[in-house]
């Protein structure tokens, strides 16, 4: 039996500790604070894009219990309570997501910049990937703007509807998956044709996604369109980080759990119960924020120039 | 036969895909950001040995495809099937035209094949990497060859032709490469 052996080599994991002091140095000198938040938690995202690990309780009477998918609903707790600028690097774990360039179980950089918007919050990326990286020039690309150039077709149009997705999608990539929705017409196009075109352009920020992809971003107008204001940054092509001017309406936010659960349902998928603390944190009063997790693997991937993941993590998911 | 979710795909796995056996040979799991994920995955169809491109919502299933390799002995052909044995059981399989395939020349009566069996019948039969067979027909060699000179062609038992040194003689067996169709050796004296 070998695979009790890493299947990084011992290079990537100094390389990694070296990281983890970089990242630690950079927000040291930005004053933001360094926070610890339960990894295990009640309540779990209803994101339907996204499966929790699970936990039994210790008895049928103990209630079952979730690995966290990102440290999101805890730092926000934090923040209503007046944390102010904080960040995290945090163990994130998902169901079934495994591959080369993901683990179930991964490292994500998460931090929370107060009275900032997400474009700013975009600078501070850029410099934190710029510098790790050693990487100057980064670029700012509407969703939209991005799919015309691409594809010659503006999803955000409100002519566009899903069967000229659908036809799109069957042009492009051949074989379209059943049930696909609008949205998931559109993150075939996003996975299968515009991200091979980010491979060669460096740095790039996607922004101003479609409404119907703002997750906890909160809409603004852009040129008399709703947007979300929400970013994905793109090293190479490949996804680094996704950032949110965060919604702070509570109501707004309970509406997105529904219409989550709503799809959960739809989609035969169990229904994932809101998480109340976060909820009755936003009723307290959020703060005015942007967030950002930032992933931290596939960070050091690309300082490494590492291919696949299992390069860069110590003992990969089939060696855990 | 159960079925496979696209986070159990991995490469060999055999599944039924429009109707036809295949074998996973990739599986790239992609998610855009907060989106849909989708398995890219590469299949070969066994039957017409194709290799395909499909992209999967992660999570949707394939049928398992009631395919397996077995080692079996070549016996004989009547010109129509070629006959395959079980050397333990004395089970016999027939193989068609189409399951033969390209490996029709490198056909030895008593050498072990790989047989994939697909619902009990030969699907395809794969030979060993290296096989040794007799020259049948091949030129004389010209004087002052070495080992170093040119190659010649020349056809063995089974049919096949394939490029052998100018020193090699009728009668004698060599080792082929059956990957390549490529001279290897003299065959080991038995």
């Amino acid at each position: 039996m070998s695979d009790w052996q890493p299947s990084a080599s011992l290079d990537a994991l100094a390389a990694r500790a070296s990281l983890l002091q970089q990242l630690r140095a950079f927000f040291a000198a930005r004053a933001v604070l360094e926070v610890e938040t339960p990894q295990i938690s009640f309540a779990t995202v209803t994101d339907p894009a996204i499966d929790a690990l699970c936990i039994a309780g210790a008895s049928p009477q103990e209630p079952q219990r979730f690995l966290q998918t990102s440290p999101e609903y805890a730092m926000k707790r934090l923040i209503a309570a007046g944390a102010g600028d904080i960040y995290q690097v945090a163990r994130a774990f998902r169901q079934g997501e495994s591959g080369r360039r993901h683990n179930p179980e991964f490292s994500l950089l998460e931090w929370y910049r107060l009275g900032w918007n997400h474009a700013a919050l975009m600078r501070e990326v850029a410099d934190l990937v710029g510098e790790v990286l050693d990487r100057t020039g980064w670029q700012v690309w509407p969703y939209a703007a991005l799919f015309q150039r691409v594809l010659g077709v503006d999803p955000l149009n409100d002519e566009v509807d899903e069967a000229q997705l659908a036809a799109l999608a069957a042009s492009h990539v051949g074989n379209v998956p059943d049930g696909l929705d609008g949205d998931g017409l559109l993150d075939l196009l996003m996975s299968h044709c515009i991200e091979p075109t980010l491979r060669d352009a460096g740095i790039v920020f996607v922004t101003d996604f479609p409404p119907s992809q703002s997750a906890l971003s909160r809409l603004i107008s852009v040129q008399g369109r709703a947007v979300a204001a929400r970013f994905e940054c793109y090293v190479d092509g490949i996804e680094v980080a996704n950032g949110y001017w965060e919604q702070s309406d509570a109501d707004a936010l309970r509406a997105r759990f529904a219409a989550d659960n709503a799809v959960r349902r739809q989609r035969g998928l169990v229904e994932r119960v809101p998480d109340e603390r976060l909820l009755a944190a936003q009723d307290s009063g959020l703060p005015d924020c942007a967030g950002v997790a930032l992933g931290v693997d596939r960070l050091l991937a690309l300082q490494l120039g590492a291919d696949s993941l299992s390069e860069v993590i110590s003992f990969d998911w089939s060696r855990a | 036969m159960p079925n496979f979710s696209t986070n159990e795909f991995k490469p060999g796995l055999k599944v039924m895909l429009d109707g036809e056996p295949c074998s996973i040979l990739e599986n790239e799991f992609v998610k855009p950001g907060k989106g849909q994920a989708f398995n890219r995955v590469k299949l070969r169809n066994l039957k017409t040995g194709r290799v395909w491109e499909r992209t999967f919502k992660s999570g949707d299933s394939l049928e398992g495809a009631d395919v397996m390799d077995v080692d079996l002995e070549y016996s004989y052909t009547d010109g129509e099937f070629w006959y395959f044995m079980d050397p333990s059981t004395y089970e016999q399989y027939s193989a068609d035209r189409d399951a033969v395939g390209d490996t029709g020349k490198w056909l030895k009566e008593q050498e072990r094949y790989e047989i994939t069996l697909y619902n009990g019948s030969p699907l395809a039969v794969t030979p060993p990497n290296f096989i040794e067979l007799e020259i049948t027909e091949t030129d004389p060699g010209l004087k002052g060859d070495t080992a170093q000179g040119g190659s010649k062609p020349a056809t063995l038992s089974t049919g096949a032709v394939v490029r052998v040194p100018l020193f090699i003689t009728e009668g004698e067996s060599i080792r082929v490469d059956t990957r390549t169709g490529e001279y290897v050796s003299r065959a080991s004296k038995s």
